[in-house]
């Protein structure tokens, strides 16, 4: 380390020293012995999914259940006055009523923003805000009787957007926060950039604009709450992280997490807007409690938009000097729009920051980052989490540098990418990376060379790259505990059961855990039965969400089964009196390799195993590696390794409309290796249907009336008809290609596939257009009305005018690692004294 | 001469008697009358494999054949089905064995979350009993009124297309997997 | 999951017994029809009939007779999915066009020409949930007071935003209403009103029961072109229907077109039929002098899909590919 530091003034490839681990022998390199792993193979569950069998939450029901409905708030600011549910108890068939009182404890996703009640207690913030819930015997009923309740309100005023946030001390939304309605405020200067600023060659300044957008998955959410006959609480609900449900059932209702039971089932569609446990879960254990029948509640598609959780609206501003054609410097300043909680918040607003580093070389990076309260829905982690709104700006900044340049602009990404084994400006480690050959796989696969410019006026094609993480490196809820677990067992008729805490939202974790189990075990996927998403069934997992399972859920499940190999070989072994070393695991049997004939079938095994020492269960789990960053702020961004996508879009432009026809996209993504390539590519091109889909019309979009007339602030479109999403017909072919460079920290080689290879498409949308009409539009999504206004606009482009002033902090001073750091901030001496023990 | 009485009618608050087919299965249960055949499928029926994402007509996760027809059973009151045949997801095979385009949808990665698949396979049913060589350009336009948030619709076009192979009595498309930078494509 | 509320549902059996029962209930009924727009509405509370009369027993509502030369009537209740098929199709092209591009197919087999015809005028501040139009304090169109499209405003600003009768307007189709009295068969551009609230001449005791399609004339051309953001699922934001009789060698003899979906009735654009007479419509000049007097009448308001100005703004060009069309 110290030589780099003396030797090394500019960033390039870096020694990797402490913690990674060992590869393992067989994980990593070309495999032609693996029966299962990259086969295309029908995944596990998917049998139930086409026969309709599958029992998403909302298919669950017990018998004599009531159910439940909230009542929310019609207004977005207000204090709480009272809340009379006199007439709804009066109805025929309701059997209670909930209101805040009964709900004294707050909650929230992470431990610095315990800030949501299940039902509001004080204060509500925003039109969609829980104050009550009626439980009676059918729906129709508690709807009927929830339009009875009577609640009083004290309005505040409406704080609609950022600007209005920064600009108002008081009312505060809440009572908390880096300023009045500034949910958090980050600064990092990794290197002096001004200096690097005011050295360079040319400057480069943009604003962007990233609007807000929804997951839309097709499940609504839905929960079903019963306490069963040996008193445990149990909680059925839609969601993507069962243990966080059950963190937050335990504290807001104060009951021990031993009696308390969370299933997720398969969720129908998640994307990152099930990840947050929500107040409807909450309330609805409550309520059978109380009632002490089993309760469920199943919201309607408006209340899945006011739960929301989605894409944070995103301004900023990007400037970037220039020296030789390469970067020397580079500063992102956000502001987001947080809505009216915390959520994941904190994490969001890094994020909007802590990847730009890992694709381009860039010598110093400043980032400002600003998340703010409204009185909207709260935003939370969507495909990409904070991610693809700075990816959208850098990506099209740079298409406009490399423009002014007179590069290509592929040619330069090619020669800028940031090499394998590399530590970035801000400390984060970049491992395997397979950038350069996905962009040079989609330049050669759309023609790129002989066709961008040359298509006609109307005609454009668009390239952008980037890089998501592979779980994070640290758990949202801090702590030494590992990330995931997976606990094996083997039955004497060769059955393997996995138990896992993760769940399956579509993405094929199931069928992950399953073939990674037969794999080392060498029997049929079939042979492996999962049970996953229970919390009374399995050991705990953080969650399908940031691309974290197949790594860490893979990863464990591997130390499982071998753990388990190790026992049926030992036994094996005795019986077969052939060393241990010598048996192989493969077609169901247990053999001497030297002697194939020479073995025992693999429910034999177990027999073996069971005889010699007792019931063969294992477990594996998983920590990801120490993060490289030792910096406050450095949790948020690392990760054991990232994933790289390239992408190019092709686009017919109406140039008396401005309306858009995307014709075709070649995406490459650096995966590590496929588990399984029909899924891979599921994956693949489910990540660019949402890009598209976002970059052309996706909009959580709010309304305001006349201020003089009314205080009101809804949603503009909570519908799945007025929230645009592609169709068939809108939706272009895409050609995919998988890079395959298997990761030492990936199971088997893998890395994610599920959020990155949506980052690059709405840069490179935009990119396209600029292509084919010559306009910018520096906002997403790109709407006919957008394009018709650059093409009139005299300099050409449609986005912001105006970036807001935010009150920054002292930022952090981290030292790049080419410039003597050590991945502290020079200048926090909180965390000097807080972690005395860190390395030097 | 008096114009005849109105043959059916119930007040608010009164159920109704519903005889129908249900998957070739008579059935008959008394409703209510704003129950709509979704509700009645799904609570009164037992029958979850058909879904619901709005409940509006709006995104096509409850489509079911009703006399053969693609329908959106959360905009049909169930009382307007009686002496009808309704299809669900549950009757779309006989038997343990898949339906071909359940198979196909199964090999082509066709059904991700498989949430909207109950949908999407009714209405690529409904298209494939008439047109089981459907072009792309059919698919779209039959499969039109399906949402789906997972697969970007690639894969079903895949599923359909095999699907109608299998029913034409070809053999079905191999899945596609996607092309690996450096290698020569394998599947198509 | 979104209820329906409670309603009385009542079934009669031929059309004398609709007619009665919808006499006897008056503003208390509804006729239901193939239900795809009453049913969500009535779903989010802004339509709460205390009765429903299901007309799926009047066997008489889905009659077709007649040919392309003498007409034909089509019953109010036959599907659109019909209407976009077989003889609509070959007489009466821009009908079976705006029919196909309804919603989606499922609706399509579901849905009526008449409810397409009777279909709620809609507002993006109207076609809500109740719990959302409480929290705007309503609006004029139910329960409220203010027009939030034009707050000062004394009328509802909601959208005619059907496909099939700016195209009946302009083929000159007719409608019969009937009821216990007796019926009357009217112009099908005189079914609507210009009023969001009150926008269709029927009165509550009248049944829509039959759309009469006049005869194809020799060098007749019809078009319907409609605007909208995706190629499925969405209303229009805009629909130009055009119907012209050409002469033998190409002369314009006789011209109507409505526009759809910008005002609370399909509107007429007189000045740019007129403007066509006597015209021939290859010639470009031609073309963009009457989408520029067609869209003058245009009135979109900031209550639909797409934003008002970006509307404003292609609505010429696209009356101008209308015509294009109809010329081609």
């Amino acid at each position: 380390m110290a030589d780099d530091r003396e030797a090394a003034p500019r960033p390039g490839p870096r020694a990797l020293d402490d913690d990674r681990p060992a590869p393992r022998p067989g994980a990593v390199g070309p495999a032609p012995g693996l029966a299962a792993v990259g086969k295309p193979l029908r995944k596990v569950d998917v049998r139930g999914k086409v026969t309709g069998e599958t029992r998403f939450a909302d298919d669950y029901t017990m018998p004599g259940a009531l159910h439940m409905k909230l009542v929310r708030s019609t207004v977005p600011h207000a204090r709480l006055l009272s809340v009379d549910a006199s007439a709804a108890l009066a109805v025929k068939g309701v059997r209670c009523v909930l209101t805040g009182k009964d709900f004294p404890i707050a909650y929230g996703l992470m431990p610095v923003s315990q800030d949501e009640h299940p039902l509001c207690n004080d204060k509500v913030r925003f039109v969609g805000d829980p104050v009550a819930a009626v439980v009676a015997a059918d729906e129709l009923t508690a709807q009927e009787a929830a339009a009875l309740v009577r609640v009083e309100y004290e309005p505040l005023q409406t704080i609609a957007t950022p600007q209005e946030a920064l600009a108002t001390a008081d009312p505060r939304i809440h009572d908390y926060g880096d300023a009045p309605n500034v949910h958090k405020l980050v600064a990092f200067d990794f290197g002096d950039v001004p200096a690097a600023l005011a050295g360079a060659d040319q400057v480069f300044e943009d604003r962007f604009f990233y609007q807000g957008n929804t997951h839309l998955p097709i499940e609504q959410h839905a929960a079903l709450a019963w306490v069963d006959p040996d008193g445990r609480l149990t909680v059925v609900s839609s969601t993507q992280v069962a243990h966080y449900v059950h963190k937050a059932l335990a504290r807001a209702l104060a009951l021990p997490p031993a009696r308390i039971r969370v299933i997720a089932p398969p969720q129908g569609g998640g994307f990152g807007g099930k990840t947050d446990p929500f107040n409807h879960e909450i309330v609805v254990a409550k309520a059978a409690l109380v009632t002490g029948r089993p309760v469920k509640v199943a919201l309607s598609r408006e209340e899945v938009f006011l739960c929301h959780r989605g894409r944070h609206p995103t301004l900023m501003r990007m400037r970037t000097g220039v020296k030789d054609g390469r970067i020397v410097g580079h500063s992102v300043e956000t502001v987001l729009d947080g809505g009216a909680y915390g959520s994941y918040g904190v994490a969001s607003v890094h994020y909007t920051g802590a990847l730009e580093t890992v694709t381009y070389r860039m010598d110093r990076y400043r980032f400002r980052g600003c998340r703010t309260f409204t009185n909207k829905p709260p935003c939370g982690p969507k495909r990409g989490h904070g991610t693809p709104q700075p990816r959208f700006g850098l990506e099209v900044h740079l298409d406009k540098i490399c423009e002014k340049l007179g590069v290509d602009p592929a040619e330069w990404r090619i020669r800028n990418a940031v090499p394998p084994d590399t530590v970035v400006a801000n400390w984060m480690r970049v491992r395997t990376t397979g950038l350069v050959a996905c962009l040079e796989a989609v330049v050669k696969a759309s023609g790129w060379r002989e066709r961008r410019g040359r298509l006609g006026r109307g005609r454009g094609l668009g390239i952008a790259a980037s890089s998501y993480m592979t779980g994070a490196g640290i758990s949202i809820t801090f702590g030494d505990l590992p990330h995931t677990g997976v606990q094996l067992l083997l039955d004497r008729g060769g059955g393997v059961t996995a138990f896992c805490g993760a769940s399956d939202v579509g993405q094929g974790s199931d069928n992950v855990l399953a073939l990674i189990v037969a794999e080392v075990l060498g029997v049929e996927v079939g042979d492996v039965k999962v049970v996953t998403g229970d919390t009374s069934l399995g050991p705990v997992d953080l969650g399908s969400y940031s691309s974290r399972v197949t790594i860490m859920m893979g990863n464990a499940a591997i130390q499982a089964a071998e753990r388990a190999r190790d026992r049926l070989a030992a036994a094996a072994a005795a019986k077969l009196e052939v060393p241990a070393s010598r048996l192989c695991f493969a077609g169901g049997r247990v053999f001497d390799v030297e002697d194939p004939a020479r073995g025992l079938t693999f429910a034999e095994a177990v027999q073996r195993a069971e005889a010699q020492a007792g019931t063969v269960g294992t477990v594996g789990s998983y920590s990801p590696p120490t993060p490289t960053p030792r910096y406050k702020g450095g949790g948020v961004g690392p990760s054991p390794t990232y994933s790289y996508s390239a992408a190019v879009v092709e686009v017919e432009a109406d140039e008396a409309t401005g309306e858009l026809s995307v014709e075709k996209i070649w995406v490459a993504h650096d995966i590590g290796r496929a588990l399984n390539p029909v899924a891979a590519r599921g994956q693949v091109v489910g990540s660019v249907y949402m890009g598209l889909s976002e970059a052309l019309m996706e909009e959580q979009e709010f309304r305001r009336l006349p201020p003089k007339l009314s205080r009101a602030l809804v949603h503009q479109a909570p519908s799945m008809l007025e929230y645009k999403s592609l169709t068939f017909h809108e939706m272009p072919e895409v050609e995919t290609i998988l890079v395959e460079e298997p990761d030492a920290m990936g199971p088997y080689g893998a890395k994610e596939v599920g959020q990155g290879p949506l980052l690059p498409i709405p840069p490179a949308l935009a990119n396209a257009v600029h292509d084919a009409l010559g306009v910018r539009v520096d906002e997403v999504p790109i709407t006919p009305h957008k394009v018709l206004a650059a093409l009139a606009a005299p300099d050409r482009r449609y986005g912001p005018a105006a970036f807001p002033d935010v009150p920054w902090p002292e930022p952090l001073l981290v030292p790049p690692p080419w410039e003597g750091g050590d991945g502290k901030a020079t200048n926090d001496r909180k965390r000097e004294r807080r972690l005395p023990g860190a390395k030097p | 001469m008096e114009a005849p009485l109105v043959t059916l009618q119930s007040g608010p608050r009164e159920k109704l008697r519903l005889a129908f087919a249900v998957n070739g299965e008579e059935r008959e249960l008394l409703v209510e009358p704003y129950k709509t055949l979704l509700e009645v499928l799904r609570e009164d029926l037992g029958l979850t494999g058909t879904k619901h994402g709005c409940e509006l007509g709006e995104c096509g996760a409850c489509a079911v054949l009703l006399d053969g027809e693609l329908a959106l059973s959360c905009l049909v009151p169930a009382v307007e089905c009686g002496g009808r045949a309704v299809t669900t997801i549950e009757g779309l095979r006989d038997g343990p064995e898949l339906h071909p385009l359940q198979a196909a949808f199964a090999d082509h990665g066709a059904a991700q979350c498989g949430y909207c698949t109950p949908g999407m396979i009714v209405a690529a049913r409904w298209l494939l009993d008439r047109k089981p060589d459907a072009t792309r350009q059919e698919i779209a336009d039959a499969l039109a009124g399906q949402l789906c948030r997972c697969t970007g619709y690639q894969q079903i076009y895949e599923a359909v297309e095999s699907a109608g192979r299998v029913l034409r009595g070809l053999p079905p498309l191999p899945p596609v997997v996607a092309a690996v930078h450096g290698e020569e494509p394998h599947g198509r | 999951m979104m209820r329906l509320p409670r309603f009385r549902y009542l079934a009669p059996a031929s059309l004398l017994e609709a007619v009665k029962v919808l006499g006897d209930l008056g503003p208390e009924a509804l006729p239901l029809a193939g239900g795809t727009d009453l049913v969500p509405n009535m779903k989010r509370r802004q339509q709460t009939p205390a009765n429903l009369v299901g007309l799926r027993g009047v066997a008489e509502l889905r009659a077709v007779s007649g040919d392309a030369a003498r007409g034909l009537t089509l019953g109010a209740m036959t599907r659109l999915a019909e209407v976009e098929r077989g003889a609509v199709a070959a007489g009466w092209p821009a009908l079976a066009r705006a029919a196909a591009t309804v919603a989606t197919p499922a609706i399509r087999n579901t849905a009526t020409l008449g409810g397409n015809l009777c279909l709620d005028t809609r507002c993006s501040y109207y076609d809500q949930t109740e719990e959302w139009r409480r929290s705007i304090g309503y609006c004029m169109k139910r329960e409220g007071e203010t027009c939030w499209v034009a707050p000062g405003s004394d009328r509802c600003w909601a959208v005619s935003s059907s496909d099939t009768a700016p195209v009946l307007c302009a083929l000159g189709a007719e409608v019969t209403l009937r009821s216990r009295g007796g019926e009357r068969r009217i112009p099908a551009a005189d079914l609507f009103a210009d009023d969001g609230i009150r926008h269709l001449t029927r009165r509550p005791d009248e049944l829509l029961t039959a759309v009469h399609l006049p005869p194809v004339e020799p060098g007749q051309r019809t078009v319907y072109l409609k605007l909208r953001r995706r190629g499925s699922f969405d209303f229009p934001v805009l629909g130009v229907a055009g119907r012209v009789r050409l002469s033998a060698g190409g002369t314009v003899e006789s011209a109507r077109i409505f526009l759809g979906a910008v005002g609370s009735r399909p509107q007429e654009a007189r000045a740019a039929a007129d403007f066509l007479v006597g015209r021939r419509l290859g010639d470009e000049e031609t073309v963009r002098e009457a989408s520029r007097l067609a869209t003058q009448i245009a009135k979109p308001m900031q209550n639909t899909d797409l934003t008002l100005g970006w509307r404003k703004g292609v609505a010429r060009e696209y009356a101008a590919r209308a015509l294009r069309e109809l010329g081609s």
